[in-house]
Parts: C-alpha cells; structure tokens; sequence
C-alpha cells in the first residue's frame, strides 16, 4: 500500500547533509573564506546589507558563502539573524553631505564646487572578459602597495555646497525639508505598514527593496508609464559618520563609519494651483556602493510623491501598495516558493469542484 | 532547548506585543489586527504568522501538534514541530485530542476540539476581500462600515454562471454578523467546524503583519443565499486504510492507474483504525 510523504525528518535530515555537499563543490578546490567574499566580492556584499538592511560586512559575506552564491537567500539568512538583535535607538541623521566621497558625479552641472571624481567604477570599461584573470591578478598584486590601497577618499567639507544647493538658493528647486514625524520616523520592521505610508516609512521600504524591483519599477517611468523628467544632481558614494546620543550623555558620539551611496534626482515640475513651476528632488540612499539601485531608487521615490504635486494616477510605479510590498524580496521569494509545500486538500477541493461542474454541463 | 535564544525563540516584548494584538482580535472577532510581525527563521508563506502566533501563546505545559494537509507527517509540518521541541522543549503530540495547542495549514482535525484547544491557523491571504479589491487603503474601509456588496455580488454572479459558488477552499465567512473573514485555505468541507467551536482559534498572517480570531461559541457562518443556501458535498468514497466515509479524503493516483482515498486527518484515520482492532478483540 502506497501511504504518501512518510518519513519526513529523515528526508530533511538527509537534505541539510546534501546541501553541505552542495555548497563545498569540488574538494579538490581550496574552500573559500568568508573574508575573501568581503573583500573580493564587495559590491554583492554590499547589496546584501541592503536588501537585509543590516550593516556587517563580515556577516553578509558569510550569509553569502552559506546560501551559495544566492543574494536572496542570504539576504533572508542575514534578516533572521537580524531581527533577533535587540534595537537600542537611532543613530543621528547621517550627514552625506560630510562625506569622505570616493566617487561624486553630478551631470546637470559640468565643473562644480568640489569638482567630478570619477573613483572606481564600471562606467568606462569596455566590457571585455579579462582572461588573464584565469591565472589570478598579477597585474595589481604586483603593484606597490600604495596604488593598492584602497582610496582614502575626499572630505567635502560643509561649506561647499551641493549642486543643488545652488538651485536652492535661488528658488528654482523645492527645500529639502525632514519628512513629517522625523526625528522618530516609523520603523518599518517593527511596525506593521498601514498605508497610506509617510516618506519616510516609504522610503525604508525601496531602501532594502529588491534592486531588480526598483530598477524596473524606476525603468518604467523613463519609458512613458508616468514621467519624472530625471537629471542626476548628484550621485556620491563614500563613508559618514554614525554618531549616537547616548541618553546618559547628552551629546553625540561617533560610532565608526558606514559605507553609502546617495543620488540626488532632480525632476522637473511644471507647477500646480498651489505650487509655483520648481524642480523637484527624488532620493535614494543605500548601504554600500550601490549606484543602480540609489539611481532607480531616486526614481521611484519621486515618482511615488505623484499626489503631493496633484500629479495624474496612471501607472504601477505611481501606486504605493503596488511598488512598496512587492519589492520586499524575501516576502515574495517566501510567497512564490510556498507553492512547493503541499496544497493536496485545496487542489483536492478543486478537482471535486470541477468534476461537479463538468458533469452538470454534459447533463 | 537550543542554547542562545529565549523560549519559542522570539523575544519577551515581542511575545507580549503578539498577545495584545490576539486581545484585540479576540475581542473584535473576524477583524484583522496589524501587528509587528518579526522576520522569522522561516520562509513567508510556510508559517510565519502561526508560528509567530503559537510562539506568543505556549507555556512550558503545553502539548503541541502540528498539521499540514491533515497530517502530522508532512516535510513542513515536521519542520515546524521540531522548531518548536528545539526552542521550547514542550512535549509535542500528533494525537489530537492530548493537544493543548494545535498548528495548523489548510485543515480543521475531524475530531471536535474541546475546550481549553487553541487551533492556530496559518495564513496566506488575510483579506477576504482582495481578489475583489487589492487596495488595503479600500478594504478596511469596506469592513469598517461592513459593505459587503462587492462579495455579494461576487457570489451572484457564480451562482448566475455556474449554479453554483466557485469556491471550494478559502470560503470566506462571516463572523457573529459582523466581519467576513477568511478561514484560511481549509477546504470548504471544514468551513461548519468553526461554527459554536468550544475552542480558542488565532489566525496568523505573517507576511501581511495580521493577526484575528474567533473566540470559543462564536456564530461563524458561511456566505450564502437564503434559495442556495451553503452545502457541502460528500466525497462519496470510503478510505482504504480505516473505511471513513465522512472525513475528508486525499485522492491518491496510484501506478495501475487506479486512485486510492485516504483520510487526510491522518490521527483521525489511524484512530477509527484503532476503533476497530479494539471491536474486533
């Protein structure tokens, strides 16, 4: 007799130990080190922290290591391990204008206070596989070490103003003013969403969204399904400051520095009944070195202030219980893969459902 | 118990801030209460809510049992009750009436539940409405003045087209003649259980952040018309192992071609089983 799925925790048993196997590939390999992940895969480590919203690089290269390669699984290993850590408060706003930037481009402006820094970047490559990489890295492992040496970066002090400092002197684009509730915003993994959502919580969300989500989101509004009028006023990545305040002490101190990349979008705005023809501003700011997903981020924020400016409703990107859930990878991967466990009593209901169905049609 | 984590895993606070939102849904029943659901080690969609719910609830005295599709023995139901044995070291049982708190995905046991049981529910989809209405900003206001025409209609039209409601799991009902709620993805053989249950049921949400309940002795009715009133239609086959032929069944193709029914309730069917060696002795 044929009784089904008996047996089940010597099966899963038997699964950990093949997916050990698994992820150890080929013994005669040298077994990867989760420093070398940090180290040499970097800008996935990065997006990791992101989409996890924890910042340890050392911990999102083991969760890479362990889910094998899988951003999204290791973006769920890091929220576990995440959501166990007790929450002692918020840091103070950080300050990317001080940031010590390896990398700031603006393209509204072509010189500007501070000057362009290219830094290191993907941009001008020209896409050839660089085969001698299959022999190792010669070529920067012989260097001097001072060529080596991870860019010490460029403090832009306070009293050089962003590109966009000079629009807003001279009115032509909207202030950049905290969102309402702030300095407490709402804690988006503590509190449960009630929408509609403030800025602030909305912006959390695309924070650790799924950066193909948000790129496509963003993606969306470039090619007509509504419109942003997009210019980059700035785009910076570098290292802030963290600083808290302690309630025992009453003044700010600094914790260590964080790694971000923040794109300023400037958008052009006609005006409205209440509101005078100005640029207006979308922001994205992740952890890391992250450029796509600050640029789509930049996009998506904007375009999701679509009511504050009487815009039209007319797209997906425009509608916040549409972009914001949906972007959450590690909902959606959970919700997409349940489909694996078993639903044999739901699907059972159907078929007796449409076998009722059929039989009363052929009567 | 698994060293480093506190009993069930989730923190004091939050366990409390779970409890007060059961409170709140228990007192209100059939309305979703937003709660602070926690990233759990688990995947949404296999249990989050439950197991955030169960976690909220057990004390060091109670029996768990866990089910999936009926059964103790499926891969996640597995999962979720060695989760439970390693963070609280609660006895666990796959008997349903020793079970002093039942988890479970798409099923109501067959044997009535007592007083003193708490079913937890594991659900997808806490909004009876949304297949009709996706704007959660829309339908909470639908519940709030209780404007249930969208549903209404819905039902019309499947009775107009096929004679019939096209649902045959998720029925949605209504709860002491105020919310429509969603029972969860049990199919609707099991939606008359809920009816007067002497039981405690909490529903969990994980991924939507919802909580609800149905306190024991509670109206819970199926939606239906007065002329098509609601019915459920008799599997007609007996099981193979234990010979019920008023449980509900798993239809099993096997290699011949031919089809086996079992019981899904697999404490149920091994227990008739039982009931019968004891007449036969």
């Amino acid at each position: 007799m044929y009784i089904a799925v008996k047996g089940g925790e010597r099966a899963i048993e038997a699964s950990l130990r093949l997916l050990d196997a698994a992820r150890r590939g080929d013994r005669a390999l040298p077994a990867l080190q989760a420093p070398q992940l940090r180290e040499q895969l970097g800008l996935l480590v990065d997006r990791v922290m992101a989409e996890a919203s924890l910042y340890d690089p050392d911990l999102a290269a083991l969760a890479i290591q362990q889910a094998r390669g899988d951003s999204i699984e290791a973006v769920f290993l890091l929220r576990a391990y995440r959501t166990t850590l007790p929450r002692w408060g918020f840091s103070q706003p950080v300050d990317t204008a001080a940031m010590r930037v390896r990398r700031r481009v603006s393209a509204i402006f072509k010189d500007l206070p501070g000057g362009q820094l290219l830094g290191p970047s993907f941009d001008y490559t020209q896409r050839l596989l660089d085969f001698g990489l299959l022999q190792g890295d010669p070529a920067v492992d012989a260097a001097p070490s001072a060529a080596a040496e991870p860019d010490p970066g460029v403090a832009l002090s306070d009293s050089v103003p962003s590109p966009l400092q000079l629009l807003a002197d001279e009115g032509l684009i909207e202030p950049c003013l905290p969102s309402p509730g702030d300095p407490e915003p709402p804690d988006i993994t503590r509190d449960p969403p009630a929408h509609p959502l403030p800025r602030s919580a909305r912006l959390q969300m695309l924070a650790r969204a799924d950066e193909g989500w948000v790129l496509g989101m963003g993606y969306s509004t470039q090619r007509g399904y509504a419109f942003t009028h997009p210019f980059v006023g700035e785009l910076r990545h570098g290292t802030v400051a963290l600083e808290i305040v302690p309630p025992e002490l009453g003044f700010a101190v600094e914790l260590g520095e964080i790694a971000l990349t923040d794109c300023q979008m400037v958008n052009q705005f006609v005006g409205s009944a209440t509101q005078p023809p100005q640029f207006t501003r979308g922001q994205g700011l992740v952890f890391g070195h992250g450029e796509r997903k600050a640029m789509a981020m930049s996009l998506v924020d904007r375009v999701l202030r679509a009511s504050e400016f009487d815009e039209e409703l007319t797209s997906p990107a425009q509608d916040p219980e549409f972009v914001l859930p949906h972007g959450d990878n590690v909902e959606a991967s959970g919700f997409v893969q349940h489909l694996k466990l078993p639903h044999y009593v739901t699907f059972e209901s159907e078929l007796q459902m449409i076998r009722a169905l059929r039989e009363e049609k052929a009567e | 118990m698994t060293a480093g984590y506190n009993f069930a895993y989730l923190d004091e606070g939050t366990k409390r801030m779970i409890r007060r939102a059961l409170l709140k849904a228990v007192a209100v029943p059939g309305h979703q209460v937003p709660f602070g659901s926690r990233e759990m080690p688990l995947a949404y969609g296999w249990g989050t809510g439950g197991i955030q719910v169960t976690a909220a609830v057990i004390g060091a005295a109670d029996v768990l049992k866990v089910i999936d599709q009926g059964s103790d023995d499926t891969t996640n139901a597995v999962n979720i009750r060695r989760f439970f044995a390693r963070t609280t070291g609660v006895a666990t049982t796959e008997r349903t009436a020793e079970a002093s708190i039942i988890q479970t995905r798409h099923r109501i046991p067959e044997r009535p539940l007592v007083e003193g049981q708490i079913l937890v529910y594991q659900v997808p989809q806490p909004e009876p409405l949304y297949k009709l209405e996706p704007r959660r900003t829309e339908t909470r206001k639908l519940h709030g003045f209780a404007e249930y025409g969208l549903m209404n209609v819905k039902l019309y039209e499947d009775i107009a087209q096929w004679g019939r409601i096209d649902v045959s799991y998720d029925y949605p009902v209504r709860v002491h003649g105020r919310h429509v709620m969603s029972p969860s993805p049990i199919p609707a053989f099991d939606n008359p259980k809920m009816h007067q249950m002497p039981a405690l049921q909490l529903f969990g949400a994980g991924r939507e952040k919802r909580l609800y309940a149905i306190p024991p002795y509670t109206d819970v009715h199926s939606l239906d018309f007065e002329d098509h009133p609601f019915r459920i239609e008799p599997q007609g086959h007996a099981c193979v192992l234990c010979g019920c032929t008023t449980s509900f069944k798993d239809e099993v193709p096997m290699d011949d071609g031919s089809t086996q029914w079992t019981c899904s309730d697999t404490d149920h069917c091994r227990s008739v089983q039982a009931g019968h060696e004891a007449e036969a002795v």
